[in-house]
């Protein structure tokens, strides 16, 4: 490890090591190297010694935010019998520009205490895409990987190569305009600022120019290679529900089994349950094992409430959240279409 | 290691027989349905197995189970709780999910299915044969713990003194209660009923179950105990039962975890190394002990 | 028995097998990251990827997701119900030994298994050399090895210039190439399996405390996203739940895949649940694998195809799992 990447891991166990230090904070979340390379795991550091086990590089493609009500709940104290449940202490939290987003998501969505975390904030430089590395390999197999600022350095069986990072950065990461986190009490690494984008919704035009059937065929042939995991809904920050609606039996949603017309209604459902509230940080896609492109479907959602609503969700705490909140002012053309579906039954 | 991996079984194996295909439940049909508890949630299945052949190869030994099958809506294991001696199967089922709560929809006349017998059972012609056997029951776990008995006193001469523990939360919530009005007439059995609280109309033991077995106080001499409950009846009632000598190897639990096959294949209801299912339901108290707690 | 040959007499042979049934192998798939090596039909043998493993095993056609058990109509007071699903004669092309291995390993739990048992008579593994083991995989630590043909029923190796080397080892080898060949196929030589793992002996040996007890899960738990990927990836994970499907008045009973790793795997109706929390999962998918399986049926439930390394997206790597429990045992000693 070298470079920036080198400098704010620096940074950051020396702030982590500092707020655990000063008894401020009981935990500091963030991420360690995983067994396997270009992979890390989320990693609360409870001990000075565990601190120098977290990481900063481009292979962060979890979101912290996604740990921390879990956190939460493991560091409160249990609550004696009949008394009022204990409060949970004081986090400390590494948060990117979407990291934050979710943050302030979770806030608005009574999760997350605001008061009880320190969120230490920093630029993404964007994460990259482990297997977009790995799809450029001659049998996929990698020993190991070096990052440096602007390149990996990839060794394999019998042979090295040296890959520009920004090939393999992942793609919600490429049109993203807020790699600084937007909420933060502590800042490590440099500050680069907004990006501006200039199509943000690019990646979309594509599909969008398919037609109906063509889309549907697109989503049928992604889609149905989907073996219902859940590694999307495990690594997304929003899907904190206790009992997800899959997992219902009473009533019993969907089916369970990866016949195509549950799973599709997995994923449809799914993305609209994220609709103003993904901040499309990527992890969903990041973590699925088979190559479906998830965040085509929430990327859109997020595409139309930006349109009706000019809301982007996570940008502040304060905001009013267009899908839990009534409007006159919404759009219901959908509904009231004259001569849309319905209304010739009038 | 040896694996031999023949891929021809040797036969197609036909899958349209329950005799050949173990996931084929055998049509029985609901001859009568007793509500057993007060508060609705407990009622009892006569059935009847409808096809001769599966009839005639069903054979089960009390603390055995079955899967209650029901299309469209699944499968629930549940207790036998009838003896192998009776005409036809009986199943005393608690409402609490989906499955036992459509089952809990049916009318006498109706069909379902049966899968099984399923599991090992009590030993009830091994290791029981010539002993005391005592019997606490706690709850509506008292169901194969019935057909135990029925079939312990339809041998009655192979086996010492018998002793029963039941007990309920309310008179109203105890089960077969005509039976065990009968059972308390007899002189080759001891019975004690007991209920959590004092209630109207009960001049009978009270108590919680523990209490009650301590106050017994069953000799553990060439004795084996059957104890089926809630597992935190279990846990009170061995101290008392240890103080008085009492060892695990001779006390007997049954088990129940989630099951979705019944035949240590699916992989639900494993316990540590055992499958509850294929293994069990019934262990040895000192076999339960060496296992994680994962029940 | 061996022969050789061309790459269009095997093309012939694929498309006649195809008019029968389905054909598949390891194919190369454009995906928006690159590509995926996925299991697909094939028309040719020229699509079978060799050099590398598919992103699933070959679990999918010998334990369908999902499989039906039955099918029932509503009939009177009961129900008409008619058995489940008949197999599709099968042949897989290019399966890697460690998948190979995997049906053998799944046979043991499946011994009376009709469904499964059924599955394996209508599938013909068409297997292959593993020429180059990827950095992930551990076949050799497990008990098999790259050159295994533990649940082949031929092999096929290219040869170069466009030909193609088939080796025969049961009847059912023999009989897929019987226009080809001609005589009995080979019995299966001596060292095809592997000889015993080292840490086998030492892991069933040990008090089931010392591994359960190890603080290795708890390490884990603190990573592991409980998501069901290596469970579904994994060549040997075979556990399964059961539902019914109904549509107005009549329906199906499936089987399907299900994860130890899902909360609900375990959970009673009483809302009781034994194995509550990331880490009691986390060790029962590990124990399973190591120890319950081995003392069950003397084997690991796991052939080292890597899978799991390679897709867990918190890079949790079982052969650290076992190293632990090694270090596990051998400090009780």
């Amino acid at each position: 490890m070298r470079g920036i990447v080198h400098h704010i891991t620096e940074e950051l166990r020396n702030t982590a090591r500092e707020l655990l230090a000063s008894g401020r904070i009981s935990a500091f979340l963030g991420f360690r190297e995983g067994d396997h390379p270009m992979t890390v795991a989320p990693f609360a550091a409870r001990t000075a010694e565990e601190v120098e086990l977290l990481i900063f590089n481009s292979f962060c493609v979890l979101n912290s935010a996604n740990t921390i009500p879990e956190l939460l709940r493991d560091l409160t104290p249990p609550a004696k019998r009949g008394e009022p449940p204990n409060e949970p202490p004081m986090i400390g939290v590494i948060a990117t520009g979407c990291w934050s987003r979710n943050i302030v998501v979770q806030i608005q969505e009574h999760q997350v205490p605001r008061d009880k975390l320190v969120i230490v904030g920093v630029a993404s430089r964007g994460m990259v895409d482990r297997r977009k590395v790995l799809a450029k390999l001659p049998n996929s197999d990698v020993y190991s990987v070096e990052e440096q600022d602007h390149l990996l350095l990839v060794r394999g069986r019998g042979y090295e190569v040296e890959i520009p990072r920004w090939e393999v950065v992942r793609d919600n990461c490429r049109s993203c305009s807020h790699p600084e986190a937007v909420d933060f009490d502590l800042w490590i690494g440099p500050k680069t600022g907004p990006r501006s984008i200039d199509a943000p919704f690019q990646e979309l035009e594509e599909i969008e120019g398919l037609g109906a059937a063509g889309r549907w065929e697109w989503f049928s042939n992604e889609f149905s290679r989907c073996i219902r995991c859940y590694a999307c809904r495990n690594a997304c920050p929003l899907c904190y529900c206790p009992t997800c609606f899959v997992d219902d039996s009473r009533p019993q949603w969907v089916g369970k089994s990866a016949d195509f017309s549950d799973t599709a209604t997995f994923h449809l459902l799914r993305a609209y349950h994220c609709a103003g509230r993904c901040t499309d940080c990527g992890a969903c896609e990041s973590v699925c094992p088979m190559d479906i492109p998830l965040r085509k479907l929430t990327k859109k959602l997020y595409k139309a409430v930006k349109e009706r609503f000019g809301f982007e969700p996570g940008l502040s705490s304060g905001a009013t959240l267009p899908l839990s909140t009534f409007s006159s002012e919404d759009r219901e053309e959908f509904i009231l279409r004259p001569g849309g579906p319905g209304q010739e039954e009038r | 290691m040896e694996i031999s991996c023949a891929h021809d079984p040797g036969q197609d194996k036909i899958l349209s027989s329950p005799a050949s295909n173990p996931y084929l439940p055998v049509r029985c049909r609901v001859e009568d349905i007793v509500v057993e508890s007060e508060d609705g949630n407990l009622k009892t299945f006569r059935l009847s197995i409808q096809d001769q052949e599966a009839r005639s190869r069903w054979n089960h030994v009390p603390g055995q189970f079955a899967m209650l099958s029901l299309l469209g809506a699944g499968e629930v294991p549940i207790g036998i709780a009838s003896s192998p001696l009776e005409e036809g199967l009986m199943f005393t089922v608690n409402r609490a999910g989906v499955v036992t709560t459509a089952l809990h929809r049916l009318s006498p006349g109706d069909e379902l299915g049966v899968r099984g017998p399923l599991g090992n059972g009590f030993p009830v012609d091994t290791e029981m044969v010539g002993k005391n056997v005592v019997i606490i029951a706690g709850g509506f776990a008292f169901t194969t713990l019935r057909a135990t008995l029925l079939y312990l006193l339809e041998y009655r001469e192979r086996y010492g003194e018998i002793i029963v523990i039941y007990g309920a939360r309310t008179p109203g919530m105890l089960l077969y209660r005509k039976e065990l009005e009968e059972w308390a007439g007899r002189d080759d059995l001891s019975l004690h009923v007991t209920i959590d609280r004092e209630g109207p109309g009960w001049d009978g033991l009270v108590g919680f179950v523990p209490t009650i077995a301590g106050q017994v106080a069953p000799s553990p001499d060439n004795s084996v105990a059957l104890i089926c409950g809630p597992p935190i009846m279990i846990k009170f009632t061995m101290p008392p039962l240890e103080e008085i000598g009492w060892r695990d190897e001779q006390v007997y639990l049954s088990l129940e975890n989630r099951m979705k096959c019944g035949l240590g294949v699916c992989g639900h209801c494993n316990c540590g190394p055992v499958y509850v299912c294929k293994d069990g339901p019934v262990f040895k108290r000192s076999e339960v002990q060496r296992l994680p707690v994962e029940y | 028995m061996e022969l050789i040959v061309s790459g269009s007499d095997l093309d012939r042979l694929i498309r006649s097998l195809k008019e029968k049934g389905r054909v598949a192998g390891p194919v190369s798939r454009p995906t928006f990251r690159g590509r995926m090596v996925a299991w697909a039909e094939i028309r040719s043998i020229g699509e079978v990827v060799f050099d590398e493993a598919p992103r699933e095993s070959m679990k999918r056609f010998l334990f369908p997701q999902p499989e039906v058990l039955l099918r029932f109509k509503r009939k009177g007071t009961g129900y008409e119900v008619e058995p489940g699903q008949v197999s599709q004669e099968t042949v897989l092309f290019g399966v890697r030994p460690c998948d190979a291995r995997s049906a053998c390993l799944n046979l043991l739990p499946y011994q009376d298994d009709p469904f499964f048992l059924r599955n394996m008579a209508a599938t013909v593994i068409v297997g292959t050399r593993c020429e180059q083991p990827c950095s992930t995989c551990f076949c050799r630590d497990v008990g098999g090895g790259p050159e295994s043909i533990e649940g082949m029923d031929a092999r096929i190796t290219p040869c170069g210039e466009g030909s193609w080397k088939i080796e025969l080892f049961t009847e059912k080898g023999l009989a897929l190439f019987q226009a080809m060949a001609g005589g009995e196929p080979a019995p299966t030589p001596e060292g095809g399996a592997e000889k015993t793992p080292p840490l086998l002996k030492p892991l069933k040996s040990a008090p089931l405390s010392s591994l359960y007890e190890s603080d290795v899960w708890a390490e884990l738990a603190r990573a592991c996203l409980n998501c069901g990927i290596c469970t579904f990836l994994c060549p040997t994970c075979y556990c399964f739940d059961i539902q019914d499907e109904r549509l107005g008045s009549s329906g199906r009973r499936i089987r399907y895949w299900d994860s130890c790793m899902f909360p609900l795997f375990t959970q009673h109706a009483s809302g009781h649940n034994p194995r509550p929390t990331k880490l009691h999962r986390v060790r029962n998918r590990f124990l399973h694998k190591l120890k319950y399986f081995p003392d069950r049926f003397g084997s690991f439930s796991c052939v080292g195809c890597g899978r799991c390394v390679r897709e867990c997206p918190v890079g949790i790597d079982i052969r650290k799992v076992m190293k632990r429990l090694a270090e596990a045992v051998q400090t009780e000693v």
